[in-house]
């Protein structure tokens, strides 16, 4: 393999479907019996802001912590998005959909000897959904609907509803609903933000700032003969270093994901001795319009701007050479909430014939009388925004409307964000998981949610997204959502660019973790280990 | 000379009393905050009340000069406040990293003070020939040369002509000398061949100076042999103005890797403060301006004491 | 016309002289004038649109079609280095010249006044030039916002500037302070002149030479400046072409595979900011007596 590559050109390579390396899908399968022992060294990107998965939003946490903690639920290995239990060994849910049970597994340790009871879970939810003082909540509403929590015995749990919640199942199964010990949380509610004592697979050893984060095996983890592993170590370094780490076999593996041009750099480093996987991300790039700035409160103009991206065309170049990928609505594509390919053509942007689409853009513009706008583009100064950024100027360039690109510090750009001090900005947004109401939270009016940056008021976006959220029969749902888009792609408040693509590499000595659309979940490792060493 | 050590030392105060309000007043007109970064990343989706109470947790809330004072309290008595994004102790996040970038800076200084003495005085003697013009050449060179690109093109033939990449996790020189040397010795090759450049110009302009005085003529006139004038006459009052390069450039290398450190991926000072900036992490950014402000007022003194000692003249006026 | 044989007719002319006495500096003011038409003919010059996007030709190597090379986008190298020269010489020209100006006018001031003033001048200087410079940058550029006038950056011009001020006011002062102690100068107090005239009218003329050698001088360090605050994603931005912004983004990509991406970006920012050195130090050896054999 290696000596092959010596022939074609750099140009060749970069040009090179991902498929010659092997690529392995979603559905993966377990190669050979599990092997023990062995110190997993990957990489993570970022250093964490805090130690507590309550409080914050940020892989950089849960690359390192989740192996820490267990959760009520969790996906299963190879085979999202199907749910099974983690600290529930079974649970039900009572017909009218407003009481859940969940039946814990007996004898479950924390790291420091104690046993979890129900009170543990209990108290660990209660501090999510009414967080105490100098405790922040990172995902409060997606409690809203949750009325009382019950402990009838030390291992049943009862959640009472206050209404419907078609999505609370993404509740129970979310990483970040990490279960902590009552009794340290009643001595310090913020206890978990700097200390690590859980009941997951690795007990935590050390953290040197800005270096690295020490899991040891946890030899009284529940679940029996897990974990494989002897412990972990995650270093912190930035993805060019870990480009050279991962080909030079300094490191095992990273989590979160490379670019096209990254992941092939890699593998001709690595040759057999790699494994990609890919997939969709629940993610998305987005071009969000003040709707309170003229002239972006005229619907025109957004239309014509959202007209004039030439979507396929970008997919095709871009996902080449960075973490942009597929064309898609405002669900993911090709979860089972969105529309095929096809059928997205029925929006404005999508059609496939861009000199039409470029012309009617004209046309609205010269309607709206804005044929020689100019606007500032509010950004942020990281890959892949500046990219897409790049893409959408020169888009609007070619319908003559000109583009300054605007890129501002982190901070800065989530206070102008939240405050409208934009004009237009390259926003994206990540979602929890495939739900709708997770994603479509990001297109409703902006007194309803903190997280609809385009400070639009549509009130019938609103009805059509309380409607698909109570609906509990998945194939009416699934026409609420395409309606729901249909009318958000009509009035353009912002649009989605284009989605972003997960390019994971691995060594191949890597086994038993599982690919998914999202790198929150799959991270506790408990089911990962090591093969040999190939002689 | 204790009096003069002494009023120097006040005049520091003032010096860092200013840098401290200008900092504090310039980041409080950046928009946004930490906090934003903090609970709004990655798809967190937090009420207004949560973003209050953290502002409030942090004393973000609090009136400008309340603040103020409070972080010169703080400075005072040498407590530098908990970093806003991970709440650690501002003094722990810098301690971990500092021990890198001075090593590389270290041997940047180290690397150009080798290369420099010799060129530069070379340089000099043969003046306006062609070796001080190659000599010329090569010191302009290395002020024109980005040392974030110097550094690339190093990575760069590493890897394509050696197949190899410096290696990407610290390990401090005890432990592992060769190990640590890997990794650091290319960033330090990067900076230091500006620092070089800088330092032997110096060297060279300082010299030509030194040879004109009349004792250096005397000397030359006696016959006695031009390297033994150089090495001690010339050579030792040249020094001085090097010394003050080398001291005042030693501070702007701590600046300068802030580029640096991006480019080989170093755990460093740099990195640590480009993160900050970008969180607009208040305490951490004003810790870190007052660490470089104070290296270099500090750098500042020991040059002009070094002075002293050096040289007589100044000492006794 | 060879001038060795007709020596008399040598003097008048000051480029010639400059070019005999320093060739080293006559080589750099070639590279500057080059430069420096490129930047101004960019249109004519330049062979494709520095800004557009072109997928048919992405991180093509260099070739009769595009020189050197393309980048991730598809944009010819060449052409954004050309349009390049034009973000590098008016950002360095500008703000070395208000730099240098406002710097120079302080020291100037500060020389003449004396006394409290000139103390108080000082330690502000001090203080400026104890902050590192990419802080002062990055917050400038944060609290001025975006102000592009015809297309330049004015809030990087003075994020650069502004470090240049307390460097050049110490240089021009203590040049300020020998013309001081001249006669003249208390003659023209005696005579009734404002300050004003006298530091613009008798000071400022006689500190002209350390001026020009500082000018031509941060020229060349506010070129490197706007190229590493470009290279962090504090200066240039996307898609505007700058040499330092070459460098960065998507070039830290793709180096490996496309070299070209950052070979002539980086030799363009080396041979501009080499080229003023050059300039300046034989410039500063041409015009200060004491260097002048």
């Amino acid at each position: 393999m290696a000596e092959d590559t010596h022939h074609l050109s750099r140009r060749a390579m970069l040009a090179m479907p991902a498929l010659v390396y092997g690529t392995a899908a979603l559905g993966q399968t377990p190669a050979g019996e599990p092997q023990r022992g062995g110190t997993l060294q990957y990489a993570v990107a970022a250093e964490p802001p805090t130690y507590d998965l309550h409080q914050t939003g940020t892989f950089a946490v849960m690359h390192r912590v989740a192996p820490h903690y267990s959760t009520l639920l969790q996906y299963e290995q190879f085979n999202y998005p199907n749910i099974v239990g983690d600290l529930a060994q079974s649970w039900e849910a009572a017909p009218d959909q407003l009481t859940y049970t969940f039946r814990l597994h007996p004898n479950v340790r924390f790291h420091d000897g104690t046993i979890l009871t129900s009170e543990d879970v209990r108290a660990s939810y209660a501090r999510m959904i009414a967080p105490p003082e100098g405790v922040t909540s990172n995902r409060q509403p997606a409690f809203g609907q949750i009325g009382a929590i019950e402990t009838p015995d030390p291992l049943t749990v009862v959640f009472k509803m206050k209404r419907v919640d078609a999505s609370i199942m993404d509740t129970f199964v979310s990483p970040w609903n990490s279960i902590f010990s009552a009794a340290r949380l009643r001595a310090e509610p913020n206890w978990p933000a700097r200390n690590i004592m859980g009941t997951g697979p690795f007990r935590f050893v050390e953290h040197v700032a800005g270096s690295h984060w020490v899991g040891q095996k946890f030899d009284g983890y529940f679940k029996q003969g897990k974990p494989y592993l002897d412990g972990f170590r995650a270093i912190t370094m930035a993805p060019s270093a870990m480009v050279n780490a991962l080909s030079g076999r300094q490191i095992l593996a990273e989590f979160r994901g490379f670019t096209p041009v990254e992941r092939d750099r890699i593998m001709r480093g690595l040759g057999a001795d790699g494994r990609t996987f890919e997939s969709s991300w629940m993610l998305h790039m987005l071009l969000s319009f003040n709707n309170e700035k003229p002239p972006f409160d005229d619907v025109r103009v957004r239309r014509a701007l959202s007209l004039a991206l030439d979507r396929w065309g970008g997919s095709t170049s871009l996902s080449r050479i960075s973490q942009l990928g597929a064309v898609g609505g405002m669900v993911r594509p090709g979860s089972e909430w969105s529309s095929t390919p096809a059928e997205m053509e029925r929006w404005p942007g999508y059609g496939r014939d861009m000199a039409a689409n470029r012309a009617e853009a004209r046309r609205l513009l010269r309607e709206a009388g804005q044929e020689n706008l100019s606007f500032t583009l509010m950004n942020r100064n990281h890959q892949p925004y500046v990219t897409a950024g790049i893409f959408v100027i020169d888009q609007l360039r070619q319908i003559g409307v000109r583009a300054e690109h605007q890129q501002v510090e982190l901070a800065s750009w989530y206070a102008n964000q939240g405050s409208g001090g934009f004009e237009a900005m390259i926003d994206s947004f990540t979602q929890l998981s495939d739900d709708p109401t997770n994603v479509l939270v990001k297109y409703i009016s902006k007194d309803r949610a903190g997280v609809a940056t385009a400070r639009a008021i549509d009130r019938e976006l609103d009805r059509l997204f309380d409607a698909q959220a109570q609906e509990i029969d998945k194939a009416k749902r699934k026409q609420l959502v395409g309606k729901f888009e249909d009318r958000a792609f009509e009035q353009a408040h912002l649009v989605p660019i284009l989605w972003f693509q997960r390019l994971v590499v691995l060594n191949r000595r890597v086994q038993g973790w599982t690919m998914s659309p999202t790198h929150m979940i799959y991270q506790d490792l408990a089911d990962v280990w090591l093969a040999p060493e190939r002689g | 000379m204790l009096r003069y050590l002494a009023r120097r030392v006040a005049l520091m105060v003032p010096t860092l009393f200013g840098v401290a309000l200008l900092t504090f007043i310039m980041l409080r007109v950046v928009p946004g905050d930490v906090v934003e970064v903090k609970l709004r990343a990655d798809g967190g989706y937090v009420t207004t009340e949560i973003l209050e109470r953290e502002r409030a947790r942090l004393g973000l809330d609090k009136p400008l000069p309340v603040q103020f004072v409070d972080w010169m309290t703080g400075l005072v008595t040498l407590d530098l406040g908990n970093s806003m994004w991970t709440g650690r102790p501002v003094a722990e996040e810098i301690g971990v990293r500092i021990g890198l970038t001075f090593q590389v800076a270290l041997m940047a200084a180290f690397i150009s003070v080798l290369i420099a003495i010799p060129l530069g005085t070379i340089s000099a003697l043969y003046r306006d020939t062609w070796v001080d013009y190659v000599v010329r050449i090569f010191t302009i060179a290395g002020l024109a040369v980005p040392s974030f690109w110097l550094g690339m093109l190093l990575l760069l033939l590493l890897l394509t002509v050696f197949h190899w990449s410096p290696p990407v996790t610290y390990t401090p020189f005890y432990e592992n000398p060769l190990q640590n040397m890997a990794q650091l010795i290319w960033p330090a090759l990067a900076v230091g061949y500006r620092y070089a450049a800088v330092v032997a110009r110096m060297v060279r302009s300082s010299i030509i100076e030194v040879m004109r005085e009349d004792y250096i003529r005397t000397a030359r006139a006696k016959g006695v042999f031009e390297r033994l004038v150089v090495a001690r006459h010339a050579m030792r009052n040249a020094l001085l103005p090097a010394v003050t390069v080398i001291g005042l450039e030693f501070a702007f290398l701590l600046g300068g890797l802030v580029v640096t450190e991006q480019v080989f991926n170093l755990n460093g000072i740099g990195r640590l403060f480009v993160e900050a900036v970008s969180r607009n992490d208040f305490v951490l950014i004003q810790a870190l301006v007052m660490l470089l402000a104070a290296v270099f007022v500090t750098m500042n003194l020991i040059v002009d004491v070094l002075y002293g000692v050096l040289d007589p003249r100044v000492r006794n006026a | 016309m060879s001038a060795t044989a007709l020596p008399a007719f040598r003097a008048p002319n000051p480029i010639l002289a400059f070019i005999r006495a320093q060739p080293l500096g006559a080589a750099g003011l070639v590279v500057i004038l080059v430069m420096g038409t490129a930047a101004v003919f960019a249109e004519v010059i330049a062979p494709f649109n520095p800004e557009a996007i072109d997928f048919m030709s992405m991180l093509a190597a260099p070739s009769a079609d595009h020189f050197f090379g393309t980048d991730a986008f598809g944009r010819d190298i060449l052409t954004r280095i050309i349009y390049g020269a034009r973000t590098a010489l008016t950002i360095g020209f500008l703000s070395s010249f208000i730099g240098c100006t406002a710097g120079g006018l302080l020291g100037v001031a500060s020389a003449y006044f004396g006394g409290r003033a000139d103390l108080l001048i000082m330690r502000l200087v001090d203080i400026v030039l104890s902050f590192p410079i990419i802080v002062l940058a990055l917050v400038v550029v944060a609290v001025l916002g975006k102000t592009a006038v015809l297309g330049i950056d004015l809030n990087l011009v003075f994020a650069i500037a502004i470090p240049i001020i307390p460097r050049a006011c110490r240089v021009v002062r203590s040049a300020a302070l020998s013309v001081r102690q001249m006669p003249y100068i208390d003659a023209a107090r005696a005579g009734g002149y404002s300050s004003t005239h006298i530091i613009l009218r008798h000071m400022a003329p006689n500190v002209l030479a350390p001026y020009l050698i500082l000018l031509t001088a941060y020229v060349a360090q506010a070129i490197l400046l706007e190229a590493s605050l470009s290279f962090l994603g504090l200066g240039v931005q996307e898609p505007k072409p700058a040499w330092g912004l070459m460098l960065a983004g998507d070039s830290a990509n793709f180096y490996q595979e496309a070299p070209w991406m950052i070979l002539f970006p980086g030799l363009a920012i080396s041979l501009a900011v080499f080229a003023f050195n050059l300039f300046g130090d034989s410039l500063r050896d041409w015009l200060d007596p004491k260097f002048r054999t």
